[in-house]
């Protein structure tokens, strides 16, 4: 071994110029890769800006998809007139905004009371949140369907084809999440800083709202923006749960009243997608630091 | 309270630690209100819907009668149910893998780039998994048009016939499987560069010293550091790959001929569609197994971490 250590020792010196060279070619072929990568991870959502500044002559001629011959805005002008997408908007954002202040309200308090107020039971139950957030929607839409159901049978409530049903579904998927990383998150601040808050007097809900909320503000702020993207995003529950044009939010709007029969509105449908992905693409644009540490945060904080 | 409290303080040599164990008391009582809402969602929404689900998988169509496992009885003779079978574990594996492969090669390139580049090229790379997979499945179903497919457009040059994306059950696995990857392998390589940045830099100036090829390199230095988060982050997106909805259902809905039907599109078609409740839940049991493997290994890898810090 050492004989090997000192043979390259000897050859590294009259090498070092190459050593130099070579990483200037790593350099090159890491930028060329990249762009390569990036014209594939792009490549859908440019093509959807191109083809929704097309009309649909032009999307339905021979030429060339990836150019746009005569822009145009008719396909925003129309789809933003029109009630429809305009209503689906207004669901979407009122369900978000409002399953972004349940879950905070809601996770926040609970991961103070599981990281630093310690009862019985709450190490199972900070476990129980982790392995209720590994449980997916697809499992369990169809007893929620029957639930429902017997919910109307019951109380004559119908939950069923409502936009707000959804505020009350969604927080099933953004809880456990919003609870763990922010059980994480105040874990992570030192035990001292609330024990003199306690010793200064402080009551319990002041140490959280005082202490632990500001300190902890980046996790909130990641899982606030994680939230808001689920909340979004979410296209099983709202698909099997609402029919109604007027209930619809954004993803399900978009695929059931733009494409009718086998016929598919193209223009439209790219215009509606790229205007229903602005939202996340907007707050990820602007804080895409905090997303990326909530995003770490989720899969690696324990 | 202040009653309860005062004959303690009397009491001399006990006071101290009687005082303490109420404070205890009322201290997890605040707690566990505090928590109050949070088992109450968990418990209403999420665990008696999945122990319910068990309750109406051994239940007739009609949902009169308790038929045991006659639900799964029926999927097991069922030509379909294997296919769905097949076809999860197909796309769940091979897209975690390429995800995985995809990720850990794109992080490498990030870091190796100058840091102050870093950042705009992670930004550009991470779009796809911020817009929401409806939508971008939709930007992709129109890539693989039949009649205008701009892929098509792109390879006709490279003489490559027209390939019908969606219209033949092998393309058509291919092409769930391609979304799915394109979805998901920016949320590996955010993983992965975030543990390379972890990896100590006297690891490699060490491996440099004794000669070691960048092969070498990454064989014995980058993969053993990264080891647990590679586990953890396949892990979970397994979970997440196996339970998917969106794109399948946008992309192809289950055609052609159900060759590309998982669980979750499946269960939809038979419970909602079919209007067979207690067969959909059975459907979608089967996922249960396999998450619950994939949840006791990151569960095991988190506690382990937790007791290495």
């Amino acid at each position: 071994m050492a004989n090997i250590a000192i043979t390259d020792a000897t050859t590294a010196r009259p090498a070092y110029g190459s050593m130099s060279r070579d990483r200037r070619w790593a350099l090159r072929w890491s930028y060329f890769f990249l762009v390569l990568f990036a014209v594939f991870f792009l490549m859908p959502p440019i093509y959807m800006l191109i083809t929704s500044l097309k009309t649909s002559q032009e999307i339905s001629a021979a030429g060339n998809p990836w150019w746009i011959y005569n822009p145009t805005l008719e396909n925003y002008l129309e789809l933003l007139t029109q009630n429809h997408y305009l209503t689906f908007f207004r669901n979407s954002a009122i369900v978000a905004v409002c399953v972004v202040a349940i879950t905070m309200l809601i996770s926040v308090i609970a991961a103070f009371a599981l990281a630093r107020m310690k009862f019985w039971g709450s190490a199972t139950l900070a476990t129980g949140v982790f392995l209720t957030y590994l449980i997916p929607e697809t499992l369990l839409f169809i007893p929620l369907f029957k639930m429902f159901a017997w919910v109307n049978e019951t109380f004559g409530i119908q939950l069923m084809n409502h936009w707000w049903t959804l505020i009350i579904l969604y927080p099933t998927l953004t809880v456990p999440f919003a609870t763990w990383i922010m059980i994480g998150y105040f874990a992570s601040i030192p035990k001292e800083l609330d024990e003199a808050a306690l010793i200064d007097g402080a009551t319990w809900m002041q140490t959280l709202t005082k202490i632990f909320i500001p300190v902890a503000l980046p996790g909130i702020i990641a899982a606030t923006i994680f939230t808001f993207t689920v909340a979004w995003a979410q296209f099983l529950y709202p698909l099997a749960f609402t029919t109604s044009t007027t209930e619809l939010v954004l993803p399900v709007g978009i695929i059931t009243t733009l494409i009718k029969g086998d016929v598919f509105n193209w223009g439209q449908i790219m215009t509606g997608a790229l205007l229903g992905a602005a939202p996340p693409l907007i707050i990820y644009a602007f804080l895409m630091d905090y997303y990326i540490a909530g995003l770490t945060a989720g899969a690696t904080k324990g | 309270m202040a009653d309860i409290a005062a004959p303690s303080s009397v009491a001399g040599t006990g006071d101290s630690r009687s005082s303490l164990h109420k404070l205890m008391q009322r201290k997890s009582t605040v707690a566990f209100l505090m928590a109050l809402p949070l088992i109450l969602l968990i418990s209403i929404l999420v665990a008696y819907p999945a122990g319910y689900a068990v309750y109406l998988a051994t239940l007739n169509k009609g949902m009169t009668r308790f038929v045991g496992f006659g639900n799964f009885e029926f999927l097991f003779g069922r030509d379909t149910f294997w296919l769905v079978v097949y076809q999860s574990c197909l796309f769940a594996i091979t897209a975690v893998i390429f995800k995985a492969l995809i990720g850990f090669v794109v992080a490498h390139f990030v870091h190796n780039i100058p840091s102050k580049g870093q950042r705009k090229w992670r930004g550009m790379l991470l779009v796809p998994w911020v817009i929401p997979p409806a939508m971008s499945t939709l930007a992709w179903l129109w890539l693989f048009d039949p009649s205008y497919s701009a892929i098509n457009y792109l390879l006709a040059p490279l003489g490559i016939e027209r390939i019908p994306w969606t219209g033949e059950a092998g393309w058509a696995r291919f092409s769930v499987i391609l979304v799915n990857v394109w979805i998901g392998s920016p949320f590996f390589m955010i993983m992965y560069l975030a543990a390379l940045k972890s990896v100590p830099e006297q690891l490699y100036e060490a491996a440099a010293i004794d000669g070691a090829t960048w092969w070498q390199r990454i064989w014995y230095v980058t993969l053993p550091m990264m080891r647990n988060i590679i586990a953890i982050t396949a892990l979970f997106s397994l979970i997440v790959t196996f339970a998917n909805f969106d794109i399948v259902r946008v992309l192809t809905a289950g055609g052609p001929l159900n060759s590309t039907h998982i669980f979750g599109t499946w269960a939809f078609r038979v419970g909602i569609e079919g209007g067979d409740i207690p067969l959909g839940a059975s459907v979608s049991l089967f996922m249960v197994p396999i998450l619950a493997v994939a949840a006791a290994f990151i569960l095991r890898d988190i506690t382990k971490r937790g007791s290495e810090v």
